[in-house]
């Protein structure tokens, strides 16, 4: 597997001195193969944005072995991109210097970017117009529509070439439309750059419209307690969410979610 | 409505105030060695103006003296506060008691260790001034959003680019909105030294018009004080609106 987590146990020391240790997720085994379009989805609170920050090397786990492309994960990797639900667009910073920003720190751009800055600003304006924000480079991000500042933070994650990318949730602001656009855009991303990805979100047909495979995680302490494989072809049309394949499919995931949340009892409330 | 014009608003209420000034102490038939009319002030300053110009300018210059190092000593504590959350743990009560003393206190300490003189002025200005660009750095430097430092940290950023990219552009707003604070207390921090210990300066010169009962000159310092604090202000503000204009987009889209 690519991304390899097996028996991860996480625990968040207690926000006060008194307080109880947050166990977020424990005896947690999944794994995304090279290329694989993953999705996790679960009830709110379950630990699918600690998984993010374990497989990007942000966090370390107790207990348990996290691989990525075969090498154990103990610090930040650089090989992977980031994009979180709030689009974290430096608003001092036009759009194609906050698309920019990843060269700045991630070896080996980061010694060539001075020397080489044209062939950079061109890769920044190829990967900005890929997601239809051709132009804009130039736009401060307070300029741009909640959309469009998405689009520039995904292009903010992929500028550095990462062989895996991880989303927190990153359409989950935005409108139903702008969605569904932004779906065709990151599909579209994943079939030319062939790149892996893990996307946690908790919108089940967007999980099943991007995803190779889904995963569903129990409820906190998070644990991944189903798989399914996507069987549609690709590309997906969009009229695909309506058809009868894709409706079970979503309703299944919708049963396995509410029979994790009833299985912890209404009255445990955990913060994502 | 010319009420709230808003760029004519600042000269017509300063008119009306003169004008309610002036009739006040005419019809109360108020004596001028208690409040001086506003046109015996203007002329008290044409009177005596070779010495409210020279006094004008060495509190001038202490204070910018006193708000440079303010400034210089500000950015560098509140640069050290904001980056590790333990000298700020450690570094904060500690400033915030050492803020809470008079800084009118200070002065005849400092009169001690330098003498009556400019330097008094100087440092009472640096040390009334320094606090609010210490808090306000470290304000900036303490509120990155924490899905900002990740994007950086899970590229492999270190500390130092952190505060390079992101933490020290954020903190510039604070920093320029502080210093409009800063020059203004400042000022206060100057006048205060001059009043107790100083042989020049507008403080020095309030207090000796004082003590002959020349009231009308005490309001002409006071009035040179406001001047002289407006324009500073009036300075420290623009700077701050070229500096930051990202940080009030209102308007530009």
């Amino acid at each position: 597997m690519y991304v390899d987590l097996k028996g991860v146990r996480l625990e968040y020391p207690a926000a006060e001195p008194r307080g109880e240790p947050v166990l977020a997720l424990e005896e947690l085994t999944m794994g995304v193969g090279e290329g694989e379009f993953a999705a996790v989805v679960g009830p709110s609170g379950c630990g699918k944005s600690s998984l993010m920050r374990l497989a990007t090397g942000l966090r370390r786990p107790q207990e348990g072995d996290i691989s990525v492309a075969g090498a154990p994960v103990t610090g930040p990797l650089s090989i992977t991109g980031m994009a979180f639900q709030n689009p974290s667009l430096l608003p001092w910073r036009t759009t194609l210097a906050n698309v920019m920003l990843p060269l700045e720190i991630v070896r080996p751009h980061r010694g060539r970017l001075r020397r080489h800055r044209a062939e950079y600003e061109q890769q920044a304006e190829d990967l900005l117009s890929l997601v239809g924000l051709g132009g804009f480079g130039s736009r401060f991000p307070w300029q741009l529509s909640g959309g469009m500042q998405q689009r520039a933070n995904l292009c903010r994650a992929l500028i550095h070439d990462p062989v895996l990318l991880m989303l927190d949730e990153p359409f989950g602001a935005l409108d139903a439309f702008t969605r569904e656009e932004l779906w065709q855009v990151m599909a579209d991303l994943h079939a030319a750059k062939k790149f892996t990805v893990i996307l946690v979100t908790h919108d089940l047909r967007e999980a099943v419209y991007l995803a190779d495979k889904v995963f569903v995680m129990s409820a906190r302490p998070g644990k991944i307690i189903a798989e399914r494989k996507v069987p549609f072809e690709r590309p997906r049309p969009m009229d695909l969410i309506y058809e009868r394949e894709f409706v079970d499919l979503v309703q299944d995931l919708r049963g396995l979610i509410a029979d994790a949340r009833s299985g912890t009892g209404a009255g445990q409330r955990a913060a994502a | 409505m010319w009420l709230t014009s808003e760029r004519a608003a600042p000269a017509i209420y300063t008119i009306a105030l003169l004008v309610f000034w002036e009739a006040a102490v005419w019809i109360g038939n108020m004596p001028t060695y208690i409040l001086p009319a506003p046109t015996v002030i203007a002329g008290a300053i044409v009177q005596y103006w070779g010495p409210i110009w020279k006094n004008s300018l060495v509190t001038l210059w202490t204070t910018l003296a006193g708000f440079g190092l303010a400034v210089v000593g500000g950015l560098a504590l509140g640069l050290l506060v904001g980056w590790s959350k333990s000298i700020y743990a450690g570094l904060y009560p500690l400033m915030v008691g050492f803020n809470s003393i008079p800084k009118v206190a200070v002065v005849p300490i400092l009169v001690i260790w330098f003498g009556i003189g400019v330097v008094p002025a100087i440092i009472t200005a640096f040390l009334i001034a320094f606090f609010p660009v210490v808090v306000n750095v470290a304000t900036g430097l303490a509120t990155i959003e924490p899905e900002t430092e990740d994007v950086l940290r899970a590229l492999g950023a270190s500390k130092w680019d952190v505060m390079t990219k992101i933490g020290i552009p954020r903190a510039l707003p604070y920093f320029f909105g502080s210093l409009k604070v800063a020059i203004t207390l400042a000022f206060v921090g100057s006048v205060v030294s001059e009043t107790i210990a100083a042989n020049a300066g507008l403080g020095h010169m309030m207090l000796a018009a004082q003590s002959q009962f020349n009231v009308p000159l005490v309001f002409a310092g006071l009035v040179m004080l406001a001047i002289e604090g407006i324009v500073m202000y009036a300075i420290m503000a623009e700077i701050e609106k070229r500096t930051t204009g990202w940080a009030r987009r209102s308007g530009q889209t």
